[in-house]
């Protein structure tokens, strides 16, 4: 048997099937893992050793019993803080939220839990999934595992590094403007947001209502598929819930891999590039088109004007939505509570204080804007215009997708910065999620798949994105990439990240 | 000026010109709240029906009560309102204790229901129109107890109980125009139409429209102007005025209290009041900063309602009859005059007449029983029609009793005595009592003769053909039989007797 | 940064209900400056004839049968509160509130 941690989701649930290993041994390895460079990498914010272990078990007394199991049965997997778990801690990486154990399960865990794969913790992320560095975590950097100096990318850092650093096969992020697809370009890993509404939000504690989505981190997307597929589908605890049935996203998978993409239009998208993007970037990215090319693909140019403001719309709307979100953490029903130190103490003022010290810089950053931008007298000049420039967005994705099957671009303008860069510097940071957000403001569908390493020897991603509902064709495309890619790097990129020093 | 200062309301109403504008909450009667499932019955013992969404648990979402929806529409129609072909929810963004997510869903400027009117009927049986503005659907909040005293507020001492029962409990908020016209009936007005809505949610089984229990709530809206061609006036909110009384008294109290604030020169400072059951009066409420930037913003967690006009119509179509056609209905069919209709109606007994009538009394002889004997025995028992411990079958029992002679009324009488008195069924109270009438004739005679020969000289003067005195004779078998004779029967007898004599 | 700036995030950090220390209020008085200039692009290319997309994968009528589901267990949800008794949550006195 190979290194456990060093397999695919995929691979070990057929090795679990054919009773190669157990899935004690695949979840204890990982714990293991986990134990040995989780100090360095600080991906996990809780380790759930116990709950893991007794779910790898039942599916091990199942199996050899002759049960019924989903494919994924006893593989383990990691859930982003952002997602609730029942009996098990959940921050969101806010300090307002320490100790916090929630009495419900989000929709998408229970589905994890149904098919019984072992949940070995939850991951850091940047507070209330408002970053794109993990820095903005109340409990600490993620470090990226190419380089521990660097950021894993954000919000979902956490994930994305679990996964790089093979201390999960699997993990679940969630994608506001780019907390998916952004961490996994980052890292070297895959990572999918799937269409708005096809994976329930109950249970994620929202950011942004109609830009949130939660969807899978993995290092193959194969793997990426089996889990989408797997927390996917219709929910009626969601009333965005989309009731389209899931698509074959394995079967497009296992078709794109096989490197044939003839009849497919794949649009290159002229405003996500160029001016801000990094050579390296730009170079790993046309190498691809080449590849894509040569598997069949016809790549045409098609313009997106109105992307060029999509920034501002998202840095409208979210804050706005987030204002509200974030409204129920008040320190009196759950989560801290802090008594204001001097005068009277009234709900009113133990709100304030509560939110004053629980609360991180970003997140009161936004909460700020958010509420500046819905009150009386602006309305109209930032929400109001801000849903308008999305109906913009969405009319230049129609349009393109009407010349092409997909679009690809850059999933991010540079490589992971060192930590604290840009810290102080909230534009800049900002500007990390230049080519995700637009996804998030249309609702589309988007994956971001390891295209090579910066000049900087750091992973570079390459992001597809399809129309709404055709989830199957970030697959397909995603796939057949990672094929050629891989075969002319002789394996996947992350064998080529640095060893990290494990710890005994 | 003093607070105390007040214009008697004689005197206010006849210089200023008083507008109404009144908001009504009514909590829908579905069984689970407006967002999620969580059960909703009253009085179940305090956080135990909530859920994450109820709690506004991070991570939880609404999910929209079809019930509730369906509910609203109801109502909506009833008010003679346009349905919305589309609206949605927005968020109220305020920070308070019970209000679990710091926003109530509500709607804003898409409400289900929009330009309608009400007929309310006054006292004098007139009707005076009331304009309603919207009804729209939102969730109530939890309920907090205070607790620490009223002196001792000592730092850190005081502090409040949360139940979040009900929290995200339906309910449809109807909200007038201004009322103009009303004059010195304002505060009449006011109640009437709260009444009229009570009525009107009961006959449209939306909700049990109990006021003590707070189902239904008011709000009510005073301003005052010189005269009916002058602009609106400054008005005043009094909050949470929760009986139909209470409604009266604060109309009436808010113009007193407003025109000695005018005739002092005054201006009248639009805000938040409160209202004082036990003093009878308001007060001014919190002055709140931000009260006003609410920074509503469409509920992303929820998805527009645009309701098919088929099912509005299906809606429509199953509407109950309301109770002021149903009324004016019945005032027709029964052929009672206004004036009575109005006193059955004051009294409580429509419904009674209606049963009663409906097992085969005639509608006059129903409203003598209802609106005499037994009005007569509520008010001595100081209780409520519909309280009495005899049913409307009962009545048609007894009626029939008299409509084939086997009572006379003054025996029914008699017999509805036992009946009230717990003695059972009006025939079971006839054979305990032995109350029929006397029909056989041999016993009749026989008293007769006694009769005529115990007084012979009224005897004498009958034969002679002078029947004046045939009275006393028939006094006479009455007493004799104990009441259950047929008068006119022992009359014709009588003059049988002397007739053969 | 203009005073006009610390004023605005005073008052929206009151209507946010948080408290901020001078420090702060400096601070994001000159980042909420910088980041409205740069979203108010927003209002320079619509127009009045563009709707506005608040969800951007369109449904309507979505309803909830009424029926009641299993309620959380009171005791757990209390556990999580700051503070709890007789079965409610403990908050501090709230202004306004009718004795």
């Amino acid at each position: 048997m190979d290194d456990l941690v060093r397999m695919s989701a995929t691979e070990l649930a057929d090795a679990l099937t054919n009773g190669q290993v157990s899935s004690v041994e695949v979840t204890q390895a990982h714990l293991d893992r986990i134990a040995a460079v989780d100090g360095a990498v600080h991906a996990f914010l809780h380790v759930c050793d116990d709950e893991a272990l007794a779910t790898a078990r039942e599916v091990d007394r199942a199996r050899s019993a002759g049960e019924d199991l989903h494919p994924l049965a006893g593989v383990p997997v990691a859930v982003k803080d952002v997602v609730v778990t029942h009996g098990v801690p959940t921050t969101a990486g806010s300090r307002i939220l320490e100790g916090w154990v929630p009495p419900y399960d989000a929709t998408l865990v229970t589905r994890i839990k149904h098919a019984r794969l072992p949940i070995l913790g939850k991951t850091n992320m940047d507070e209330f999934a408002m970053g794109s560095s993990t820095e903005h975590s109340g409990y600490g950097d993620t470090h990226n595992p190419w380089d521990l100096d660097r950021i894993p990318g954000g919000s979902g850092g956490g994930s994305a590094a679990a996964v790089g650093a093979y201390e999960a096969p699997l993990a679940i992020g969630t994608d506001t403007g780019g907390s998916i697809r952004q961490p996994a370009a980052v890292t070297g890993t895959v990572g999918a947001k799937p269409t708005y509404g096809s994976v329930s939000r109950y249970g994620l504690i929202a950011l942004a209502s109609s830009l949130d989505q939660a969807g899978p981190v993995t290092r193959t997307v194969l793997d990426a598929a089996w889990l989408h597929e797997l927390i996917g589908g219709h929910d009626p605890l969601d009333s965005t819930s989309l009731t389209d049935p899931v698509p074959d996203l394995v079967g497009a998978a296992r078709q794109g891999a096989t490197g044939d993409l003839s009849g497919m239009r794949v649009g290159v998208v002229t405003e996500l590039g160029g001016e801000g993007y990094q050579p390296g970037v730009l170079a790993r990215f046309s190498e691809a088109l080449e590849l894509l090319t040569a598997a069949g693909a016809e790549v045409v140019e098609v313009s997106c004007p109105h992307f060029e403001y999509a920034l501002a719309a998202y840095y409208l709307i979210l804050p706005a939505e987030a204002s509200s979100n974030l409204a129920r953490f008040d320190g009196m029903r759950y989560g801290l509570r802090i008594e204001p130190s001097a005068g009277p103490v009234t709900a009113e003022r133990v709100m304030a204080a509560t939110r004053g010290q629980g609360f991180g810089d970003e997140v009161k950053r936004r909460i700020i804007l958010g509420t500046y931008a819905l009150s009386a007298g602006y309305y109209d000049a930032y929400y109001g215009s801000a849903q308008q420039v999305r109906t913009l967005v969405q009319r230049d994705f129609s349009a393109a997708y009407a010349k092409a099957d997909v679009l690809v671009s850059p999933t991010a303008p540079t490589t992971a910065f060192r930590l604290g860069e840009k810290l102080d510097d909230p534009m800049a940071m900002y500007l990390n999620d230049v080519a995700t957000i637009p996804a998030n403001l249309a609702g589309v569908p988007g994956i971001s798949v390891p295209a090579g390493l910066g000049d900087d020897g750091l992973p570079v991603g390459f992001q597809v994105l399809a129309p709404v509902r055709a989830d199957d064709r970030l697959y397909r495309v995603g796939a057949a990439l990672e094929a050629a890619l891989e075969s002319g790097w002789g394996g996947p990129l992350l064998a080529q990240a640095p060893e990290l020093e494990v710890a005994r | 000026m003093s607070a105390a200062t007040l214009v008697d309301y004689d005197d206010a109403v006849r210089r200023y010109d008083p507008v109404l504008g009144i908001e009504v909450h009514v909590e829908l009667g579905t069984r689970t709240k407006m967002f999620d499932g969580a059960e909703q019955s009253f009085g179940a013992e305090p956080n135990t029906q909530i859920t994450p969404v109820s709690l506004g648990l991070p991570g939880a979402l609404p999910a929209v009560n079809g019930t509730a929806v369906e509910y609203a529409i109801r109502i909506g129609l009833a008010l003679n309102c346009t349905i919305a072909p589309s609206c949605r929810f927005a968020r109220k963004n305020y920070f308070y204790p019970d209000v679990p997510k710091n926003f109530q869903t509500s709607q804003y400027d898409e409400p289900i229901a929009s330009e309608g009117w009400v007929d309310v009927e006054l006292e004098d049986g007139t009707t005076f129109r009331v304009e309603i503005e919207r009804a729209h659907m939102e969730e109530d909040a939890g309920k907090n107890v205070h607790i620490g005293g009223e002196g001792g507020r000592i730092h850190g001492a005081e502090y409040s109980l949360v139940d979040y029962n009900r929290a995200g409990v339906p309910l449809v908020e109807i909200v007038t125009k201004p009322i103009p016209g009303a004059g010195d009936r304002a505060p009449q007005v006011a109640r009437a139409y709260v009444q009229t809505l009570r009525d009107m949610f009961r006959a449209l089984g939306v909700s049990e429209a109990r006021m003590e229990r707070g189902n239904v709530r008011a709000d009510v809206n005073v301003s005052l102007r010189a005269d009916a061609s002058a602009p609106l006036g400054t008005r005043t909110e009094t909050k949470n005025v929760n009986s139909f009384r209470a409604v009266e008294r604060a109309v009436r109290h808010e113009i007193s209290r407003q025109a000695a604030v005018l005739d002092a020169g005054g201006t009248v400072v639009q805000e938040t009041r409160h209202w004082h059951e036990d003093k009878g009066t308001t007060s001014p409420g919190r002055i709140k900063s931000d009260a006003e930037d609410y920074r509503y913003f469409p509920e992303p967690d929820l998805v527009p309602i645009v309701p098919d006009p088929a099912w509005v119509e299906q809606i429509r179509a199953s509407l109950p009859e309301l109770p002021a056609a149903r009324r004016r209905r019945l005032a027709t069919e029964w052929g009672y005059a206004d004036a009575e209709m109005r006193d059955v109606v004051n009294a409580g007994a429509v419904e009674l007449i209606e049963a009663t009538v409906a097992g085969g009394v005639t509608p006059a002889a129903a409203r003598k029983w209802w609106m005499g004997e037994l009005a007569r025995t509520a008010k001595d028992r100081e209780t409520e029609l519909e309280s009495l411990p005899i049913t409307p079958a009962q009545i048609g029992a007894l009626q029939k009793l008299v409509d084939d002679g086997t009572l006379t009324d003054k025996l029914a009488r008699q017999v509805l005595e036992g009946v009230l008195a717990g003695e059972g069924d009006p025939e079971h109270v006839v054979a305990a009592r032995g109350l029929a009438v006397v029909s056989d004739d041999g016993p009749l005679l026989e008293a007769i003769d006694a009769a005529l020969a115990a007084q012979p000289d009224i005897a004498a003067k009958i034969r002679s053909g002078n029947m004046g005195p045939v009275g006393a004779i028939i006094g006479a078998v009455m007493k004799a039989t104990r009441g259950q004779a047929d008068a006119a029967r022992v009359r014709e007898l009588v003059v049988q007797r002397v007739t053969e004599g | 940064m203009s005073t006009g700036w610390r004023d605005e995030v005073a008052r929206v950090a009151a209507l946010a209900r948080i408290d901020l220390v001078p420090d702060e209020l400096d601070r994001l008085a000159g980042e909420l400056e910088v980041i409205v200039q740069a979203v108010a692009k927003v209002s320079q290319v619509v127009t009045p004839d563009v709707p506005a997309t608040s969800h951007p994968v369109p449904l309507s009528n979505v309803f909830r049968l009424d029926v009641p589901v299993a309620p959380l267990d009171r005791d757990e949800v209390l556990a999580g509160a700051p503070e709890a008794s007789e079965g409610k949550f403990v908050v501090p006195q709230i202004l306004g509130e009718d004795a």
